[in-house]
């Protein structure tokens, strides 16, 4: 038995966590692309959400003179295209997968890493993202071949919604795993977040635009997270917003990112204590 | 943490889990709505131990004796329901990332690498995750894979491997940060007889080259005692036995095998001891501790002995033993 070796020297915290991100983006790219076909289907299978809604809404447009409350066939075919970039961005680690992770046994492992778990998720999707952006350029190209949207954006619209899709993200990113946290609780957390979906397609602006919706769900929307998921970063490219509504929702998107985070500390403070790695 | 101060330090650890129960048909299902019960199990009933720099020690037990509960709460998994556990002077359960930086957990069957890439790109990622300079980085883990002979590999989609291979390259993944402290779960379970001498002489090489903390977990007697001078022997949670493996059969083993090669095969021995196995004119008789000396003197004298061995029981035996005395 030789003499104990020191431990390897550590780098620096931000340098490390810059590094981190950028190879955890690498290694989900080529995960992913391992499986290009694969994710074509599952890309084209997420678009018949979006045009059901602007099948309908354009119908119905058309129906009553060409615009609903202002809305027009081609505003709508705008909003349900950028819905489509929306939704992949806003794609994170969902709650019902908690439940894989721990049943799996992939939780114990990475907990075993000095590593904030969240920093994982979010750095894995953000990869996983690079990849369905590039697939969803000719998917889009298509929709307005069909569809003809309405959209002029401007340079700072352009900015802005660069930011608040990612905004998206981290928001969700942030609610899913804190409820994601009812796994160790229950084995039948799916009830729950299926209440949380229903709620997320209604006060989002993912069904319909919020602009549809009574006055009283537009306030209660502007109160709680989903809009700034959703209807925020689509709208902030499409519905020719003020700069100041452009720049208090990306403020909201920081507060809210910043409530769910602490919501998560506390809810994944009191989680891990009952989690039992049993099997795992 | 002073220079004799124990690597691993655990007092009168428990862990109990609450196990919900209830009794069959739609009367107790209607009834568990209202009231739920559940039983405590105690998985780990305060055990101590503790382990010094560079020790080897093996961990044994049968299934659901508490040793794999045991792991995970030194390794921080599990958060113990009583007792204290120090393991290189961090408290395990607060997760501290100067603890996670120097340890390991290795559990048998489980993968921690990105299934459909190769080994490299897990590798690289854990590089970025214990936040190892580059340099370093590259020596371990060319150091590790030439111990474990997987260059060829490591370059192959994980899925692609077989279980051996997998559990090599899961074993690089895991000491790239070069922890000095070692928690090894069944390494070497479903593996076959060249794979697991592989690991086992991986890890007495590792070892032996950086002074690592080694507690480890096996089916496999081989491996304990090709590692393991020191084991610990836990069953129903509780501890049974901490020493020296060779001193183990002396505390629980009451017999000793006499194997004796005779001229006539075919005498009759009933007379010495249990005959557990004849082979030809090979013997092999069990027969009490306290008699062996005489017994052996008495073959020696009254037959035909071509050869004559006295041999502590095999390992396995023993261990049955404790586990035996222990119900």
């Amino acid at each position: 038995m030789s003499a104990q070796t020191a431990p390897l020297t550590e780098e620096g915290r931000f340098r490390s966590l810059f590094d981190f991100y950028t190879t955890m983006v690498r290694t989900a790219i080529a995960a992913q692309l391992q499986y290009r076909v694969a994710q074509y289907f599952y890309m084209l299978g997420m678009i018949a959400e979006p045009v059901i809604y602007l099948v309908v809404w354009s119908t119905i447009a058309r129906q009553h003179g060409g615009a609903v409350n202002g809305i027009t066939a081609g505003q709508f075919a705008a909003y349900y295209i950028v819905w489509t970039l929306v939704r992949n961005m806003n794609i994170v680690f969902g709650a019902p997968f908690w439940e894989w992770r721990i049943r799996e046994g992939r939780l114990a492992g990475d907990l075993l890493r000095p590593l904030n778990i969240l920093h994982y998720d979010l750095a894995f999707f953000a990869g996983w993202k690079f990849v369905v952006v590039g697939l969803w350029i000719p998917i889009a190209i298509g929709l307005s071949a069909v569809f003809h949207p309405d959209l002029h954006p401007s340079a700072l619209e352009i900015v802005v919604f660069i930011v608040a899709i990612w905004g998206a993200y981290f928001v969700r990113t942030m609610f899913q795993a804190t409820i994601g946290m009812l796994n160790f609780w229950t084995t039948r957390g799916a009830a729950i977040f299926d209440l949380y979906m229903a709620t997320e397609m209604l006060l989002s602006g993912r069904l319909v635009p919020l602009r549809l919706m009574p006055g009283w769900v537009q306030t209660l929307a502007d109160f709680l997270p989903f809009k700034w998921t959703f209807g925020f970063p689509i709208e902030s490219l499409v519905a020719n917003m003020s700069t100041r509504s452009l720049l208090l929702g990306l403020g909201a998107q920081v507060m809210w990112t910043a409530i769910g985070y602490v919501l998560f500390r506390f809810a994944w403070r009191a989680a891990i204590k009952r989690f039992s790695a049993v099997g795992a | 943490m002073s220079e004799q101060s124990p690597i691993v330090h655990v007092r009168e650890l428990t862990k109990i889990f609450k196990v919900p129960e209830r009794e069959p048909g739609l009367r107790a299902a209607a009834k568990s709505l209202v009231r739920r019960k559940t039983r405590d199990v105690r998985a780990v009933d305060a055990i101590s131990f503790d382990i010094g720099s560079g020790e080897v020690v093996g961990f044994l037990g049968p299934n659901g004796a508490g040793k794999t509960t045991t792991l995970k709460m030194l390794s921080g998994l599990l958060y113990p329901t009583g007792g204290e556990a120090h393991v290189l002077g961090h408290v395990p359960s607060r997760r501290e990332r100067e603890y996670l930086r120097r340890m390991t957990m290795v559990m048998g069957n489980r993968n921690q690498l990105q299934w459909d890439l190769p080994a490299l790109d897990s590798f690289e990622l854990n590089r970025a995750i214990y936040r190892l300079r580059r340099d370093d980085y590259l020596a371990m883990r060319d150091e590790l894979i030439d111990l474990l002979d997987v260059g060829d590999l490591v370059r192959k989609p994980v899925r692609n491997l077989s279980l051996g291979e997998r559990m090599k390259v899961e074993i690089v993944g895991s000491l790239l940060h070069r922890p000095q402290v070692l928690f090894l779960d069944e390494p070497t379970i479903g593996l076959d007889v060249t794979m697991q001498k592989r690991i086992r002489s991986f890890v007495a090489e590792y070892n032996r080259r950086h002074g690592a903390t080694v507690l480890l977990t096996s089916h496999y007697m081989a491996d304990v005692e090709a590692l393991c001078k020191r084991v610990i022997v836990i069953h129903h949670g509780r501890l049974l036995f901490d020493g020296a493996l060779a001193s183990l059969a002396d505390e629980f083993a009451a017999y000793k095998t006499i194997g004796v090669v005779l001229e006539n095969g075919a005498a009759p021995l009933d007379a010495y001891g249990e005959v557990i196995h004849r082979d030809g004119d090979r013997v092999t008789l069990r027969v009490p501790k306290v008699e062996t000396s005489r017994v052996a003197a008495r073959l020696l004298s009254e037959l035909q002995v071509l050869d004559l061995t006295i041999e502590e029981p095999p390992i396995e035996d023993v261990i049955e033993l404790v586990f035996a005395q222990s119900r």
